[in-house]
């Protein structure tokens, strides 16, 4: 095709704008197209090439890894992390236990609480909608900062060492509320809600047979951000537990790293190599962040338009 | 009686933001009180703390550690912002004109998959790169002869570590927007350019980069209220909390968590705090004059 233009792109200037034409209206020319290709090809692949390069350090034997180092293809490939944490990897499986029970827990606490308060003061109707927005929004502007909230948990709820330390300080935020609230005064129609009471349907009923249904896309968003902030977290469990029993995945990954470096530190010139080898060497603690990403890795491409569009909700319309 | 059932509703919400928004708030008394705990509980613990005036908050501004972390917080936000800014929607621009759309499509998802990780994680993608013993970058710098780097121990390349991976995570979650924006555009005002003679870059220089200005400028300026608070795991995590790099690591929030959890000194902990809630506060006031200013449609209040 560019062999046929090229006698007429001499010829005049008005028929180059006619081959352009004849390409896809008006897209960049192809060469262009190859360099923005590569330059966002390499950023993408930037993005995940970490979490490839974890996945590869997971199945490397141990010895060739503290001969080589963590290498891209490693001389010797095993399983033994994985058949290490399949025998001994009760903690790591408690942790498991303790994030998903958090998450679960946490996110069915979020919609309810959310989607309740952003419905009412959605709600013309409602007399005391102002305050009640009001309360909401205005711990966006101000919060009591860390240390008082630390002490509002740990002193006035007792919650410490309690698995309610994990969920109760993250299950609302003035964010969802804000997200929540412009989805229902969006895509519920005052309408629909006049005719249900006409049928003599209570509020309550309104809500829960007609309003939820409608706003399951938004309901679908929320219910993402919570999820994936509850299965993240680790600041929680760092302020607020101290027993094994209760530590959460990302926060397990923490001590592992933590007791690791210590070991390290201490045992090069004094300790023998054993002490160092009871812990969880740096394959396992590899396969470890591999088992704690996974779920996330393999969910998240499906999970993307909803958070597409919980964030182009939440930040371009107020 | 319908309101009733409105309230049945918004009390349990309510009940959350009491407890735990509020009563924090009110702790921030504590700032300007020698904390000490009473066997009466919080309350009590509150009230029979001895007053001493902004004692706390001078003993703060007397160390450099005030300047320190203020000066950090917000150089690292300013960067973050602006630089985060620009890619973001260089991004969206080049994403848009892709020719194949399936490409762009698995591009944004790929770029969007850090975003989707915590700090934890990405400190052990870090940690892959910056071993001293085991690092990629070690052997590369072995392979060519060099010396290796204690990466976790040499200040001077943090600051450019730290802002690159701020920019690596949220560049997916940036970019979104901007492109809904673009999205957005009338197709007309392109064809109409076209019919003019523009090149690809006068029309994003004269339609695209116009038509964002205001979503720009109103994300920048909100996100300049937040300018006093940071990603406590990016400045906590990602340097493993490792001493040696304090004087570029440490920001407002790293510092209040490490007096409250190692030092135990609540009250200045609490000062500190008080001090990043007001600026803050401060901060969003003016940010949302100045949104309302420039286009009241999107201020927040």
């Amino acid at each position: 095709m560019s062999n046929l233009s090229e006698p007429i792109k001499r010829a005049s200037a008005p028929a180059k704008k006619s081959r352009k034409k004849s390409r896809d209206l008006n897209a960049i020319s192809p060469l262009s197209n190859v360099i923005f290709n590569i330059a966002i090809g390499l950023f993408a692949l930037s993005c995940i090439f970490p979490f490839l390069f974890i996945i590869i350090i997971s199945f490397t034997d141990e010895k060739t890894l503290a001969i080589n180092g963590f290498k891209l293809f490693p001389e010797v490939w095993t399983l033994d992390a994985y058949r290490f944490l399949m025998e001994s990897g009760q903690q790591m499986a408690q942790s498991f236990g303790v994030t998903l029970t958090v998450t679960v827990v946490g996110t069915a606490l979020t919609l309810y609480l959310v989607t309740t308060y952003a419905y009412a003061i959605s709600r013309k109707n409602f007399a005391q909608r102002r305050f009640f927005s009001f309360l909401a929004f205005f711990t966006m502007l101000f919060s009591g900062g860390l240390v008082p909230s630390y002490i509002v948990v740990t002193q006035v709820l007792h919650l410490r060492d309690s698995i309610w330390a994990l969920i109760l300080p993250s299950i609302m935020n003035a964010f969802y509320i804000i997200v929540m609230r412009t989805f229902f005064t969006t895509t519920v129609p005052d309408a629909v809600i006049e005719s249900a009471k006409i049928d003599g349907a209570t509020e309550f009923g309104i809500y829960t047979r007609i309003v939820l249904p409608i706003s399951l896309p938004g309901i679908a968003t929320i219910g993402l951000f919570s999820t994936l902030g509850f299965w993240n977290d680790w600041f929680n469990a760092l302020l607020y537990i101290d027993n094994a029993n209760l530590i959460p995945l990302q926060t397990l990954l923490i001590r592992i790293q933590n007791n690791m470096d210590f070991v390290v530190q201490n045992s090069s010139r004094v300790v023998s190599y054993d002490i160092a080898s009871t812990l969880p060497t740096e394959t396992v603690r590899m396969a470890m962040v591999v088992l704690a990403t996974l779920p996330v890795a393999l969910a998240y491409p499906f999970f993307q338009k909803y958070f597409i569009q919980g964030l182009t909700i939440g930040s371009v319309k107020e | 009686m319908k309101n009733k059932a409105f309230l049945l509703l918004v009390l349990p919400g309510a009940a959350w933001f009491i407890i735990f928004a509020y009563l924090p708030m009110f702790g921030t008394i504590i700032a300007f009180k020698d904390f000490r705990i009473h066997p009466g509980g919080f309350l009590e613990s509150v009230l029979k703390s001895e007053w001493v005036g902004f004692k706390n908050f001078e003993f703060l501004f007397s160390t450099s550690d005030a300047y320190i972390i203020t000066r950090n917080t917000i150089l690292y936000n300013l960067g973050l912002i602006f630089l985060g800014l620009v890619l973001a929607v260089t991004l969206a621009i080049i994403m848009n004109e892709l020719l194949n759309k399936r490409l762009a499509k698995i591009y944004q998802t790929a770029m969007f998959m850090p975003y989707f990780l915590s700090w934890v994680i990405i400190s052990y993608f870090v940690f892959s790169f910056l071993s001293v013993e085991k690092g990629v970058f070690n052997q590369i710098i072995m392979y060519f002869g060099g010396d290796p780097v204690s990466w976790y121990s040499e200040t001077g390349y943090w600051p450019y570590f730290l802002i690159l991976l701020g920019l690596w995570k949220g560049a997916g979650y940036g970019s979104v927007v901007y492109l809904a924006a673009i999205a957005g555009i009338d197709r007309s005002y392109y064809e109409a350019a076209m019919i003019d003679g523009a090149t690809k870059w006068k029309q994003i220089r004269y339609i695209t980069l116009p038509l964002l200005r205001p979503l720009m400028i109103i994300l920048t300026i909100l996100a300049i209220g937040g300018i006093f608070r940071s990603d406590f795991g990016l400045f906590y995590q990602v340097p493993r909390d490792s001493g040696a790099l304090y004087p570029v690591t440490n920001v407002i929030d790293t510092f209040v968590y490490r007096g409250l959890t190692i030092m135990g000194d609540t009250g200045m902990s609490t000062a500190t705090g008080l001090y990043q809630s007001v600026v803050g506060l401060i901060l969003v006031l003016l940010a949302n004059y100045a949104v309302r200013k420039i286009e009241k449609d999107y201020a927040v209040f």
